[in-house]
C-alpha cells in the first residue's frame, strides 16, 4: 500500500499551521495502522526551521517546494506542484486542513486527479467495505465521517476505487501530538521548474491583511458560549463578563455568528473550531449536531436555556432553566462570593 | 459582443430551519417537511453579477442550475431580480452525483455558453457545506478561481479585481478573465424582486412545466420567446455517462446514521439563588473553576 500525504500550510509567521500539525498527528496514527509511511508536503518561501517544526510529529518524508513566489498561497502554482507530486507518488490518502487555503486547493486537486474528496470530516477511521452490487471486498479504506444535511445525520463516506482518498478536516478536530523531539526523516526537494509554468502565476495579489489569531478559544480551559437564544449583542456582554471572572473565553454558535451577534473568530462547531475545555457553559444554545460536534468532548457542560427540551440539555451535566440575563449575573455574583 | 456572466445556483432544502418533523421515525430525512429555497450564498453571487451589470452596460447574466424540474423556480427568481436568461440542467442520469460528477455536468453547460467572461457561484450550498463544486468546475474549465469573494473592486475587459474574505483577514487580488468566482456570505445581500421584471417573466416556464400547464401558452410564447427557460439533458450536453451520477461519483455513502444524543444524567436546576450558589460552590470545590 502507498503512503499518507498531508499538505502543510505555511502561516504569515513562517510556522506550519496548527491544523496541519494536527493532521500530521492523525496521519501518523493512520500510517501506523496501515503500516505505511507519513509524508508531509510543504510549499512556500524559504523557511529555515521547517524540519524542526515537522519531524517531531513522526513524519518520514518532507516534500519541500521553495520559491519566493509560492508565498502567499495562490491556487494554480500550489495545485500544479501537488498534482505533479501525487501523479508520481500515487498516495493512498491525502489530508488537507479545512481552511481558506485547504478548501480552495483540495477540490481543485480532486478534480484534476478525478478522485473523491470529503469536506470537514469530524472523524477519520480505517475499515473494510463489501460492495453488494459488485460482490467486491475492499480492505483498509479510509472512513471519512462527517455530519451532513444540516447536521441531522452523520454520514460515513468512502472512496473505494479512486486514489488518493482525500479529506479536509477543521482546525482543532484532531489532537496535536509530538512523537519524539529527536525524530528525523528525509527531505526531498521539489524542483518547481518544469512543473509550475509562468502562466500559473496569473493571479496578482494586490493587498493582503492577515491577522494573527487574536482569540484563542481552542486553548481555553473555560468557555462561555452563546447561541442565537442570547438574543442581542448587549446580552453577549453578560457572557463576556462571566468569561472574564472565570478567566475563560467567549465562544458562539454559527447561528449567533450568522445573526451578527458576535464575530466569526469565536465560532465553535463543525464549521468553526473544535474545543475540549474543562467547563463549557452553553447559553441560549439549542444544540444542533454541528455545534455539538465542536464541543461534546468538554469535561463539564452547563446549559442555560429557557427551553427545557433543548437538545443540548441531553448532553449537559447541569441544565438551568431560565433567561441569560437573570442567571448569568447570579453566577458571577456567587462565583465572586465563594472563590478565595 | 456582450460581457457574459454565468451564475451557477442551486435549489436546496432549507436545512437552517429544521423543525422537529424534519426527520422521520426511521431516521431518514423527511424532504417534504423542508422548504426548497435559493441557496443563500448563490443569491450573494447573483447580486455580485447584478452589480457588475450596474457598472457596465454590456453585461448579460445567464443563470445555470442543475436539479429536478422544480428547480426552475430559482431561475424565475433570478429573472425577477435582473438575470437575462436561464438554463436548467435536468436528467435522471444526474441522480446521485457527488461534487465531482456535478462539476463535470456544470462545466459542460458553461462550455456551451462560451465565450463567457466570468462564472460566479456561492461559496457553498447549505445542504452539504462542501464548497467543492466551485473550484472543481474552475479546474474542469481550466480557468483561474477566486474563492470567498466579498466585493468587486474593478472589472475591465481583461481582468477583475476582487476583495476576498479569509479566515483571519482580507486579500485583494487581480485575476485575468475568464475566471471563476465563489462568493462569501459576507458579500452584499441580493436585491429584491423588481416589479417590472416580475410582470415580464411571471409566465416563464421550462418545456416540462409547459406540458403540465392546463392553459395553452403557444401563442404567448410565439410572441415572447424570451419566456422559454431552456432545459439541457445529458444528450444536450454531450456528456459521457461514465462521468455522471453514481458511476461518475468516486465518493460513496457507506452509512447514514441518525444523530442520537447520548444522554447524560443531567441535573436540572431552576433559576433561584440557592441552586445557582450551590452549583458555583461545587464547581469551585471540584477545581473546575477558580
Amino acid at each position: 500500500m502507498n503512503n499518507i500525504f498531508v499538505y502543510c500550510e505555511v502561516t504569515e509567521e513562517g510556522t506550519i499551521a496548527d491544523v496541519s500539525l494536527e493532521l500530521l498527528s492523525k496521519g501518523r496514527k493512520l500510517a501506523n495502522e496501515l503500516n505505511v509511511k507519513l509524508e508531509a508536503v510543504v510549499i512556500g518561501n524559504e523557511i529555515p526551521t521547517i524540519e524542526e517544526q515537522i519531524f517531531p510529529y513522526g513524519v518520514d518524508v518532507i516534500h519541500l517546494a521553495q520559491d519566493n513566489r509560492l508565498f502567499p498561497y495562490s491556487t494554480l502554482p500550489h495545485a500544479a506542484i501537488i498534482n505533479h507530486l501525487f501523479r508520481v507518488e500515487n498516495p493512498e490518502i491525502a489530508l488537507f486542513g479545512a481552511t481558506s487555503v485547504g478548501r480552495d486547493l483540495a477540490p481543485r486537486i480532486a478534480s484534476a486527479m478525478r478522485c473523491g474528496l470529503t469536506a470537514d470530516c469530524t472523524s477519520l477511521e480505517i475499515g473494510d467495505h463489501f460492495e453488494n452490487k459488485t460482490q467486491k471486498q475492499y480492505k483498509d479504506l479510509l472512513y471519512q465521517i462527517r455530519p451532513a444535511f444540516g447536521g441531522n445525520i452523520i454520514a460515513t463516506i468512502i472512496n473505494p476505487e479512486t486514489r488518493p482518498q482525500m479529506a479536509t478536516v477543521r482546525e482543532g478536530v484532531m489532537k496535536k501530538e509530538i512523537i519524539s523531539l529527536t525524530h528525523k526523516g528525509i527531505v526531498k526537494h521539489i524542483d518547481i521548474h518544469g512543473i509550475v509554468k509562468d502562466t500559473d502565476f496569473v493571479l496578482e495579489i494586490i493587498e493582503r491583511h492577515v491577522e494573527k489569531q487574536k482569540v484563542n478559544i481552542k486553548g481555553a480551559q473555560i468557555i462561555v458560549a452563546g447561541g442565537y437564544g442570547v438574543g442581542t449583542k448587549e446580552n453577549f456582554n453578560y457572557l463576556f463578563e462571566l468569561a472574564e471572572v472565570l478567566q475563560g473565553e467567549v465562544g458562539a454558535t454559527r447561528a449567533a455568528v450568522d445573526g451578527g451577534l458576535i464575530e466569526h473568530e469565536r465560532q465553535i462547531g463543525q464549521t468553526g473550531v473544535t474545543v475540549r475545555p474543562k467547563l463549557y457553559i452553553a447559553c441560549g444554545i439549542s444544540g444542533a449536531v454541528q455545534h455539538r460536534a465542536g464541543m461534546d468532548q468538554s469535561a463539564t457542560i452547563i446549559s442555560i436555556n429557557t427551553d427545557p427540551n433543548a437538545p443540548i440539555n441531553k448532553i449537559a451535566d447541569y441544565t438551568i432553566i431560565g433567561r441569560i440575563e437573570d442567571i448569568v449575573p447570579k453566577m458571577i455574583k456567587y462565583y465572586k462570593a465563594n472563590s478565595k | 459582443m456582450s460581457f457574459r456572466i454565468v451564475v451557477m445556483a442551486k435549489q436546496v432544502p432549507d436545512t437552517r430551519n429544521v423543525g422537529k418533523d424534519a426527520m422521520k421515525a426511521d431516521g431518514t430525512v423527511n424532504r417534504a417537511a423542508l422548504p426548497a429555497i435559493f441557496n443563500p450564498e448563490d443569491l450573494n453571487a447573483l447580486e455580485m453579477a447584478l452589480r457588475i451589470k450596474d457598472m457596465r452596460k454590456d453585461v448579460e447574466i445567464v443563470i445555470v442550475t442543475m436539479g429536478p424540474p422544480r428547480a426552475a423556480e430559482i431561475i424565475r427568481e433570478s429573472l425577477y431580480r435582473g438575470a437575462d436568461r436561464g438554463f436548467l440542467i435536468t436528467d435522471r442520469k444526474f441522480a446521485g452525483s457527488d461534487t465531482l460528477a456535478t462539476s463535470y455536468a456544470i462545466s459542460l453547460a458553461v462550455q456551451k455558453l462560451a465565450p463567457y467572461q466570468l462564472v460566479i457561484s456561492g461559496r457553498q450550498a447549505i445542504d452539504g457545506d462542501t464548497a467543492q463544486v466551485g473550484p472543481q468546475t474552475a479546474e474542469k474549465l481550466d480557468i483561474p478561481q477566486v474563492t470567498y469573494a466579498e466585493e468587486v473592486m474593478d472589472v475591465t475587459d481583461s481582468y477583475i479585481t476582487i476583495k476576498r474574505r479569509l479566515e483571519r483577514g482580507i486579500e485583494v487580488v487581480k485575476s485575468p478573465l475568464p475566471s471563476l468566482i465563489t462568493v462569501h456570505s459576507s458579500a452584499p445581500d441580493c436585491r429584491p424582486r423588481n416589479t417590472k421584471l416580475l410582470m415580464r417573466f411571471k409566465h416563464s416556464r421550462t418545456i416540462t412545466e409547459l406540458q403540465e400547464e392546463t392553459k395553452d401558452y403557444t401563442e404567448l410564447y410565439n410572441h415572447r420567446p424570451y419566456l422559454q427557460i431552456d432545459e439541457w439533458t445529458v444528450a444536450d450536453l454531450n456528456a459521457n455517462d461514465e462521468y455522471l451520477g453514481l458511476s461518475g461519483s468516486p465518493t460513496k455513502v457507506k452509512k447514514i446514521e441518525n444523530v442520537v444524543l447520548q444522554q447524560k444524567e443531567s441535573k436540572v436546576l431552576s433559576n433561584n439563588d440557592q441552586e445557582i450558589e450551590a452549583l458555583m460552590k461545587s464547581l469551585i470545590d471540584s477545581h473546575v473553576i477558580g
